[in-house]
């Protein structure tokens, strides 16, 4: 049986997410974060975008394109600390921030990949983040329940992918991009080298295919942005 | 700080990682601690955004573009580390895998509580992976300065600010002493050279035991 061939053009994957869209967008910092897919979302321009990705990347870069573009209306990270315009718009009330514990935010995510609609924890017992969360009495101990994070779209980078969209991640580009790729209705991964069916053998792949929706090639060149940032 | 006193804490707190610890260093200071680590100590650092196995800070012109640590630094990876996903760097870590975490304070507390995130009003950009670090290492100890940049006392009875993790401080290192957390209450157990008793516990926000004897020097 052949594999789907599932490469499309970046417009077109792009051109599906609409107002008040659920996105996910994968990376750690600039390792992972997929910026041409951002780069594109930006000129399709959809407004209300609830965003869901571990960091806020910097200002000028990444999701700060999102944010100074005036596309975001929630923001749900773990940190926003590298960037100030970030935080100047939570803080003037553009944004809306929901902040989640980094763990707990890949465990929401991963959950919801997995058909699941929540897990307990006693992550944050005692401290502010606890404020406001079911608690469930487990064998005389109060935990927290934490809900599964649903998304429509996942925005994913890849190093490597074949064309039916088995993809592999590089080093620590890794981090939410497995995760996110399960997560939403519609994945859309950009992978810096496309191969042919058999390119990447069976344990080699890090998201399998059927995670996949569509598959965008990334130019030869990458821009600037994906390189070694001097500081 | 002077530049001695804190690479004597940084060198101080070395000592105390072991061959044959998991060891995460946190954001700042704590990640100087690494090279404080004996070269042919067999440790595994772990770095939250997804690898077990960091070899040390990438020499200028050798980064490569995908590796950092979770405070975005260059890294290499040792032989024998491994990269994973997210999910599976929290699962090391609440999973009860970290011997031991190094982490940085606002405000530290006789009871062991730790404030760390979040001065409101002032500094709230997210908790990143502090809250399960905290939680969840086998131990952790804190690296900061012994007071502010006004000279506060930053080893609290309490602390005031809101806090990270409840209880979760084993030993502080400071460029003033080590001071370890007991259920009895706050242990001064080493101070550095060249530093007087009077002048720790003057910079010390909280009553200080001190065992009989000769206190040993860092």
């Amino acid at each position: 049986m052949p594999a789907l061939d599932k490469s499309t053009s970046m417009a077109e994957a792009i051109a599906q997410i609409g107002d008040g869209a659920r996105v996910m967008i994968g990376g750690f910092g600039v390792p992972g974060t997929p910026f041409c897919l951002i780069e594109e979302l930006v000129r399709h321009g959809p407004k209300g975008l609830t965003i869901i990705k571990n960091d806020a990347n910097e200002a000028g870069m990444g999701v700060d394109w999102l944010l100074s573009a005036g596309m975001v209306k929630r923001l749900i990270t773990s940190h926003v600390g590298l960037n100030g315009n970030a935080i100047r718009m939570m803080n003037a009330g553009e944004i809306e921030v929901e902040f989640v514990a980094q763990g707990i935010l890949a465990e929401r995510i991963r959950i919801a990949g997995a058909g699941l609609k929540g897990f307990v924890s006693d992550i944050g017992m005692g401290t502010l983040l606890a404020e406001g969360k079911q608690r469930l009495e487990i064998d005389g101990a109060t935990y927290l329940f934490e809900p599964a994070i649903e998304a429509d779209f996942a925005l994913v980078h890849a190093a490597r992918a074949d064309i039916g969209g088995n993809l592999v991640y590089e080093a620590t580009a890794r981090n939410f991009n497995p995760l996110m790729a399960m997560a939403a209705e519609c994945t859309i991964a950009e992978a810096e080298t496309i191969v042919p069916i058999g390119g990447i053998g069976p344990d080699a792949v890090h998201t399998p295919a059927p995670f996949v929706d569509h598959l965008v090639a990334l130019p030869e060149q990458l821009m600037e942005v994906y390189g070694v940032v001097k500081r | 700080m002077s530049s001695s006193a804190k690479d004597r804490m940084l060198a101080r707190a070395a000592r105390d990682i072991t061959p044959g610890m998991t060891v995460n260093l946190g954001i700042g200071l704590p990640t100087q601690v690494m090279n404080f680590v004996a070269a042919d100590c067999p440790v595994c650092l772990h770095s939250e955004n997804g690898i077990a196995g960091v070899g040390g800070l990438a020499a200028p012109g050798h980064a490569n573009r995908n590796l950092i640590d979770a405070g975005g630094g260059y890294i290499t990876c040792a032989p024998g580390g491994s990269f994973f996903d997210s999910a599976v760097s929290f699962a090391l870590v609440r999973g009860g895998r970290l011997d031991l975490t190094l982490l940085g304070a606002f405000e530290v507390a006789a009871n062991g509580d730790l404030a760390n995130w979040i001065i409101p009003g002032k500094f709230a950009a997210g908790v990143g992976g502090a809250i399960e670090l905290a939680q969840k290492a086998r131990r952790v100890g804190v690296l900061t300065t012994h007071t502010d940049k006004h000279g506060n006392p930053k080893i609290l009875e309490r602390c005031t600010l809101p806090l990270t993790a409840v209880g979760c401080v084993h030993r502080i290192y400071t460029d003033m002493a080590v001071c370890d957390v007991r259920p009895d209450g706050l242990h001064l157990v080493e101070i550095a050279e060249g530093v007087t008793l009077a002048e720790v516990r003057d910079a010390t926000g909280a009553p200080l035991i001190v065992a009989a004897g000769p206190m040993p020097i860092f």
